[in-house]
């Protein structure tokens, strides 16, 4: 091919014209579409979605890792009920999984996280959050203990890049993500452990709280000779079994159900041939909200920021500054962010996750702070707020600078009435614990509603 | 007609006609001379073909600042940004990696080819989003001169200093060392997925002559991610119509602000007396006066071509024959009479509507630029095709395709020069390579128009086909672009100025060059400022 400036050729033209390029580049054969595994587009299903969809009359789903997640079925304030009142269920199965196994594997995540993880049994769960060399807190999530080697970090959001830079220099050790390989429901409310008694799950308790154990699975139709049942060993063989862990986000009695995916639907069947007996109905995001509120639970990237997707400084936060001081644990050696910890701990934290009272029933929801009734002082922002349902508390939660938390604090907030929009300031008081934290959360074996 | 005018700009290029704009807005008597004769420089859209619309240098656009679009007006006179999506990078054997509007989509498309770095994108993202908003902050003010004691001077690096400060101690730290890396290495410290990897990479050697793994290309890759489209930040656009539509509508905002554009006069010399400009001599012997003359010319060709030898100093000469300014790219457009296939997505996938970036890997690309070191065009290039009439249905009818292919590395000169012939064999080379994932691509070719650097510098100007007036290394940019001294738009002789990509912030269809430099003029005539100008404009500070 002559292919001129401007040049005017027909495509027999080129055709004809076409020369050996200079150089012989020898290019592998081209895959064609069907030999390329190529992503699926839209939301993803969950294993439970087919089931679910059937509950959603609102037909209204988030994105959750790429995942469609129910925000609501048919009005969220009931489905809030169901976790006070009855139980619900929660599809967990977007969030991120990773095993963390090997020798190493304790040393490793105690060097990751601020918890001592040396003090977590076999067999139970702990809350934890990890951090950047600045003590500023990258994500949180909840570590699972499978065995003295054997961990499952579960969380929100992606991890694998950070879990895999933090085992720098440790050897005897594999991570890998399984957020695709396991099922999860959070069966929260009264009437959920009941619920299990009556699907045949007994030992269930007997679980106390942020504790995990295995039974065989399904129940109805037991797999034949099930290939180990000894509950520690099991986690590696999950085929025919399902993980019970007595957690959750509702602060309410509850427990997170573990199935691998191919067992999803008989574990959805199962529970709701029995719930019907137990108010059991789905709940999604805007009821778990509700609920996670009360409870006064923190929710990364709505009440923080994490440290590696934070652009500007101070943009992301501290555990003392999301008022997790239980959490940092300084009878460790180094871990990360420990130095810059001590020192925070010293000097004050620049801000205090507060939960508040609001006077009045108008919510806060994105109120501006202020530590005077005229608004000239501004001390911070509202992260979370509800009109709680089951305390008539006016609920917020609120990073506010560390000076002023011990002043007067007030709520700038606007809220609509017919469309129009009006302004009111509030007052706020600090409360110390949980708005909603009930005895049956706590008490095991758990009552029957 | 008359030929004196308050201020001549040389060179019809965006910049060149960003800067007559704002000269005419704030009352000036303004005259652009063009040697072409079309205007839009390196911006134009041209029918080269019948019913094809070639946007066909320049081709997408993401640094034309907001504030600059709003002040000219620029909407009323017919432009159009609008983003483009979908951007697939092609390794050797049809595997791919795309980028999806739908960052959820992106993070499982990134899973696919490692999982680490799915999760490390974010890091990534924020990291370069840090140094990409810093950055930022100086497109649209005259650098400080860090020798000078004037007050603006000093305040203006007070300004830079806080800005820097305001990252953080360790971040300083961070983008100190990110300045001085190259690309591969910045990469490697994310990522493990060598497709990935390389897609990333190609924005670090667009334009510049250097490879992947050559120290200063990660700066290269920021500049070409810290534009937007809307305030969406790293999102490429297209202009509808083409990005001449940009150039004729500054050009259509600066008549209205009653300036004058004269095509065919070509500028031959810059007429200085006292060490004072008062006009040019144009190709045909006719002088035109002003007692402002802003070049729009690259800084080597200003230097070396338009200002008289006789007029500067022999070490200004010097900086300018000795300013980096090396083709290394090249460009094929083409008409396609229907729709190029792409066997390796699945039919209707929204992908054959994107555009692709044949790169292969990090490896295939430092050789590439191997072959460029020893005057060759490159046996495996980096090729970006752009589908533009995919976003834009004023390139071609219906069923008809425009194609827009950008070629690294392509040398200015090659050895025994450029013929006819070897012309078409690098031409050949790239439509091969395109072929090798499009079967049905070459039956599909209408007309190509092929641009080696020695077609861009002899049509456009640029010297040695450089698409930014100047690569954009450490030691050409801020307070160093051109050259060390006359980065505040000034240029040796009094009344001369400087208002093209070879200027501070440097290359890419933004307008910065040719707005800062107006607003240096205005304060040098104490005429009013820039509206909004002189600050940045507050969405700057939170974009």
């Amino acid at each position: 091919m002559t292919t001129t400036k401007h040049a005017n050729l027909s495509a027999s033209e080129m055709a004809t014209r076409i020369i050996e390029p200079p150089y012989k580049v020898d290019r592998p054969k081209l895959k064609l579409a069907h030999e390329i595994d190529h992503v699926q587009f839209g939301l993803l299903k969950t294993p439970f979605y087919q089931r679910a969809k059937t509950f959603s009359w609102t037909e209204s789903w988030g994105n959750w890792n790429g995942y469609a997640n129910a925000l609501s079925f048919k009005d969220p304030y009931v489905e809030y009920f169901s976790t006070r009142n009855t139980c619900g269920v929660y599809d967990v199965s977007a969030m991120c999984k990773y095993r963390i196994r090997g020798k190493d594997a304790e040393a490793m995540l105690n060097r990751m996280v601020t918890r001592d993880v040396s003090k977590q049994g076999v067999g139970k769960v702990a809350y934890n959050v990890w951090c950047n060399d600045r003590g500023r807190v990258i994500d949180d999530g909840t570590l699972f203990r499978f065995a003295e080697d054997d961990f499952r970090l579960y969380c929100a959001e992606p991890n694998l890049d950070w879990l895999m830079l933090s085992s720098a220099g440790y050897q005897d050790l594999e991570i890998f993500e399984e957020s695709d390989d396991i099922a999860g429901l959070a069966l929260q409310g009264p009437t959920s452990c009941a619920l299990l008694r009556a699907m045949g799950l007994g030992e269930v308790e007997n679980l106390k709280p942020m504790e995990l154990n295995f039974f065989p699975f399904p129940i109805k139709n037991p797999v034949k000779n099930p290939t180990n049942n000894s509950a520690k060993n099991s986690a590696k063989k999950p085929t025919g079994e399902i993980m019970i862990s007595r957690t959750g986000f509702t602060g309410d009695l509850g427990y997170e159900l573990w199935v691998k995916p191919e067992l999803a639907l008989t574990l959805w069947d199962e529970l709701f041939d029995v719930g019907q007996l137990y108010g059991l109905m789905p709940f999604g995001e805007e009821a778990l909200n509700m609920a996670r509120i009360e409870a006064g639970f923190i929710l990364p990237e709505v009440e923080f920021h994490g440290a590696l997707h934070s652009v500007k400084r101070d943009y992301d936060h501290s555990p003392f500054e999301l008022s997790l001081d239980w959490m940092v644990n300084f009878n460790k050696p180094h871990y990360n962010g420990r130095q810059a910890l001590l020192e925070e701990k010293e000097k004050g934290p620049k801000y205090r996750l507060l939960k508040l009272d609001i006077e009045g029933q108008k919510v806060a929801e994105g109120s501006i702070m202020y530590s005077d009734k005229a608004c000239r002082n501004e001390i911070g922002y509202v992260t979370s707020a509800l009109l709680s349902p089951a305390t008539k508390a006016n609920i917020a939660m609120a990073l506010i600078k560390g000076d002023a938390v011990d002043g007067p604090l007030y709520a700038e907030i606007y809220y609509q009435t017919e469309l129009r929009w009006h302004r009111k300031v509030s007052k706020g008081t600090i409360r110390t614990k949980p708005f909603w934290s009930p005895d049956r959360a706590r008490a095991t074996p758990p009552g029957n509603c | 007609m008359t030929n004196k005018y308050d201020a001549i700009v040389i060179g019809a290029g965006h910049n060149g006609l960003t800067n007559a704009a704002y000269l005419a807005k704030a009352g000036l008597k303004v005259l652009v001379l063009e040697k072409n004769e079309y205007i839009g420089g390196a911006a134009v859209s041209r029918e080269l073909h019948d019913g094809w619309l070639y946007s066909n240098c320049s081709y997408v656009c993401t640094l034309l600042r907001q504030s600059i679009h709003r002040d000219l007006n620029l909407s009323r006179h017919g432009l159009m940004i609008i983003p483009i999506e979908g951007n697939t990078a092609f390794g050797p054997d049809g595997q791919y990696f795309a980028e999806y509007p739908d960052p959820a989509m992106t993070y499982r498309e990134i899973k696919r080819h490692s999982p680490r770095d799915a999760s490390a994108m974010f890091r990534y993202e924020a990291d370069l989003t840090r140094f990409a908003k810093l950055i930022r902050f100086f497109l649209l003010r005259t650098p400080p001169d860090p020798t000078s004691f004037k007050p603006r001077d000093i305040k203006e690096l007070i300004y830079m200093g806080t800005k820097f400060m305001e990252m953080g101690e360790e971040n300083i730290y961070e983008f100190m060392r990110f300045l001085t890396m190259s690309a591969g290495d910045f990469l490697d410290e994310y990522f493990e997925s060598d497709l990935l990897k390389a897609s990333l990479a190609t924005a670090s050697i667009i334009g510049t002559a250097l490879g992947v793994y050559s120290p200063g290309t990660a700066y290269v890759l920021l500049h070409h991610v810290m534009g937007d489209v809307d305030g969406s930040l790293g999102t490429w656009g297209l202009a509808r119509g083409g990005m001449g539509a940009i150039s004729n509508a500054i050009a259509g905002s600066l008549k209205e602000f009653g300036g004058d554009i004269q095509t065919c006069a070509e500028v031959d010399e810059l007429l200085v007396r006292d060490n004072t400009t008062y006009g040019v001599r144009l190709a045909g012997g006719e002088e035109v006066y002003a007692d402002i003359v802003v070049s729009n010319l690259d800084p080597k060709r200003t230097f070396t071509r338009i200002v008289n030898k006789n007029d500067i100093s022999p070490e200004l000469r010097k900086k300018a024959e000795n300013f980096k300014i090396r083709g290394s790219s090249g460009k094929l457009n083409i008409a396609l009479t229907g729709k190029p296939s792409f066997p390796s997505f699945p039919d209707d996938n929204l992908l054959q509507k994107g555009s692709f970036m044949f790169v292969d890997s990090l490896e295939s690309m430092e050789r590439a630029y191997d072959d460029w070191k020893h005057k060759r065009w490159s046996r495996t290039p980096f090729v970006e095709m752009t589908q533009s009439s995919c976003f834009d249905p004023t390139l071609a009818a219906p069923g008809n395709y425009f194609v827009s292919c950008f070629i690294q590395y392509c040398p200015a000169d090659v050895e025994g020069g450029w013929t006819e012939a070897k012309r078409a064999e690098f031409a050949d080379s790239v439509i091969n390579r395109i072929s090798h994932y499009s079967p049905n691509f070459k039956d599909l070719i209408a007309h190509v128009e092929v641009r080696t650097p020695y077609e861009i510098e002899n049509e456009v100007g640029l010297t040695e086909g450089n698409i930014f007036q100047g690569e954009l290394t450490l030691d050409q940019l801020m307070f160093n672009r051109p050259f060390p001294g006359f980065a505040q738009y000034r240029g040796p002789i009094k009344g001369m100025y400087m208002c093209g990509s070879g200027t501070h912030p440097g290359g890419g269809v933004s307008s910065a060059c040719g707005a800062n430099s107006a607003r240096e003029i205005l304060i040098d005539l104490k005429r009013n400022k820039i509206d909004g100008q002189d600050v940045v404009p507050k969405e700057h500070e939170d974009a």
